[in-house]
């Protein structure tokens, strides 16, 4: 089979082509999922892909063990992905837990269709915001990514896999149908303009190594299998050498640092896009193919003189809390359109604390939003 | 700002969504404009009602949903039904004659094309759909014809090319000449 590597140039394709390509630019050599509409098409370019570049593709049986084996792949040294869609992302939320707590990069792509339960398997939802950042049980912080567009899909790809390698735990990337089955323009740069970042190696000898000792900015240094370092993962709340501890004392130390190495380095992790905000009187906030639609009715309100901004959340997890603080205390209001029924709107209102009111534009899913809804929200905001 | 928004529809298996992303690329990738394809997606892959949607515009397209198109292509009778109530008052409307059965004096602006009889007098029912996409292209100039041929070869399945050049350049050469001797209303 003739060895081909990252493809380089301009190509129409799909949002899920785009971030199979965005895995493969950043790295990913394995992909363990069970199809899923509208999420598909992201197992089958990586099946059609992997193993033209050494790579290994494996459709599971479910996705329980989806998750898990992407857990494994990047313990044995292998940049991994999964990707799926709202029943399955429930599926997964068990064992994207496990990968918080074990502190394994890896990145699972939602592609979110309308749920509850089946929902709608083939058309658009964002439902899944909430569950993105709370879905696992216990205390956790966690990276979400949302792409608006197929070439953010394979640059937040990319993203998300240096993310997930720098700060040692799964990246979601929080697509939806639209942006993943829409064909646009991408544009793959030549591998040496790509910037890759891979987990930070141990320093210390092999009998001194403590596999969960962090370094400053609170992230232990990982070994892979095999590279002559002893180490023990457990789900079990555990101490520096890995070990099980049933103490609150441990429990303390280590939930603490799990949610604290993403808290403490926020500015590097949180991409935000600005338009117009300085003298806004009102701001859109929103992300997806919502914020697409949004930024369309933002630019018609600014025909009828409405001073309105856009923000679009490009990482929507950590949230940008100091951000929404900054900007409610110079707007009158916050529009928040999404394919839910208020989900991060919740997120907007608590920190813009009262000094903003917060509208939802709520949508239950299966179409984006009318722009004229959204318009209207932004006229009702100013009056 | 000009923006072309085009809706062809027909049947699952027609080849609408291919026709549509083809259409896509060739405005995208060599008219160097921007472009965004969207499809219907559904259990109507397989014979129901089957649309797809592209927008093609000099400026960066927020919006890629189309409420009423400036181009109307329809390959059903259903399609038609469906789609044609959203016209605009100077939406080009494109039919395969054979298939569709039209109000004529209701459209200011109508070509009919036999894309699949024509399809299968070169062979193959399944390339209706590029036949339809010459066409259209003859008709409404939205992409240029040298884009449109690098598209077509570089999308469809190893091996075709050839046929489908030629199943272009059919529905390029009626639509050519349908210009010749229609103008605006099909009589």
């Amino acid at each position: 089979m003739p060895r081909v590597g990252p493809l380089v140039g301009e190509f129409f394709m799909n949002g899920d082509t785009a971030c199979a390509e965005g895995a493969i630019s950043a790295g990913c050599r394995f992909f363990a999922g069970y199809p899923i509409t509208p999420a598909t098409e992201v197992a089958e370019r990586m099946s059609a892909r992997l193993p033209e570049i050494d790579g290994i593709f494996v459709q599971m049986e479910d996705e329980l063990a989806s998750m898990n084996a992407i857990l494994g792949a990047s313990w044995a040294g292998v940049k991994a992905m999964t990707a799926t869609s709202g029943p399955g992302f429930s599926l997964m939320m068990e064992n994207l837990g496990l990968g918080v707590m074990l502190e394994t990069p890896c990145v699972l792509a939602n592609i979110q269709r309308a749920g509850p339960s089946t929902g709608l398997p083939t058309l658009v939802g964002q439902g899944d915001m909430m569950q993105a950042r709370w879905g696992s049980h216990g205390c956790y912080s966690i990276i979400a990514l949302s792409p608006s567009s197929p070439q953010e899909c394979y640059q937040l790809t990319i993203k998300a896999f240096n993310l997930s390698e720098k700060y040692r735990l799964p990246v979601l990337i929080m697509s939806d149908e639209i942006v993943g089955h829409m064909s646009e323009k991408v544009v793959i740069p030549p591998p040496e303009d790509i910037e890759i970042f891979s987990r930070r190696k141990p320093t210390a000898v092999p009998e001194e190594y403590l596999p969960f000792e962090p370094d400053a900015d609170l992230v232990p240094p990982m070994a892979n299998a095999g590279e002559g370092y002893r180490f023990h993962v457990t789900g079990l709340t555990h101490d520096e050498r890995g070990y099980p501890v049933m103490t609150a004392e441990a429990q303390d130390r280590l939930v603490r640092r799990l949610v604290q190495k993403i808290e403490q380095n926020k500015t590097d992790i949180i991409d935000i896009e600005e338009d117009g905000i300085d003298n806004a009187e009102v701001v859109v906030c929103s992300y997806g193919i919502s914020a697409r639609v949004s930024q369309f009715a933002v630019e018609r309100a600014r025909d009828e003189g409405i001073k309105v901004g856009m923000l679009r959340l490009v990482t929507v997890w950590p949230f940008p809390e100091e951000t929404i603080r900054q900007i409610s205390q110079r707007v009158k209001a916050f529009v928040v359109p999404e394919i839910n029924y208020g989900q991060i709107a919740l997120e907007v209102e608590r920190c813009a604390g009262g000094a903003a009111d917060t509208i939802l534009v709520p949508n239950m899913g299966g179409s984006a939003h009318r722009p004229e809804t959204i318009i209207d929200a932004i006229r009702g905001a100013v009056r | 700002m000009n923006r072309d928004e085009i809706i062809l529809s027909g049947l699952g298996g027609q080849g609408i969504i291919l026709a549509g992303y083809i259409l896509g690329k060739a405005a995208s990738l060599f008219d160097k404009k921007n472009a965004t394809h969207i499809q219907d997606y559904g259990p109507e892959a397989r014979g129901g009602a089957c649309r797809t949607q592209v927008v093609i515009s000099d400026s960066k397209i927020s919006y890629p949903y189309i409420d009423n198109p400036s181009v109307l292509a329809v390959m059903s009778q259903e399609a038609y039904t469906k789609y044609s109530p959203r016209m605009r008052q100077n939406t080009v409307l494109l039919a395969d004659e054979d298939l569709v059965k039209l109000k004529k004096s209701k459209h200011a602006s109508l070509f009919a094309v036999p894309a699949t009889r024509i399809a299968q007098e070169l062979g193959r029912v399944a390339v209706a759909n590029i036949v339809m996409l010459g066409f259209i292209i003859a008709i409404t100039k939205v992409v240029s014809v040298e884009a449109m041929k690098k598209a077509v070869f570089e999308s469809v399945p190893k091996g075709t090319e050839e046929l489908n050049m030629k199943a272009f350049d059919r529905g390029y050469s009626y639509g050519l000449e349908k210009l010749k001797t229609v103008k605006g209303e099909e009589k």
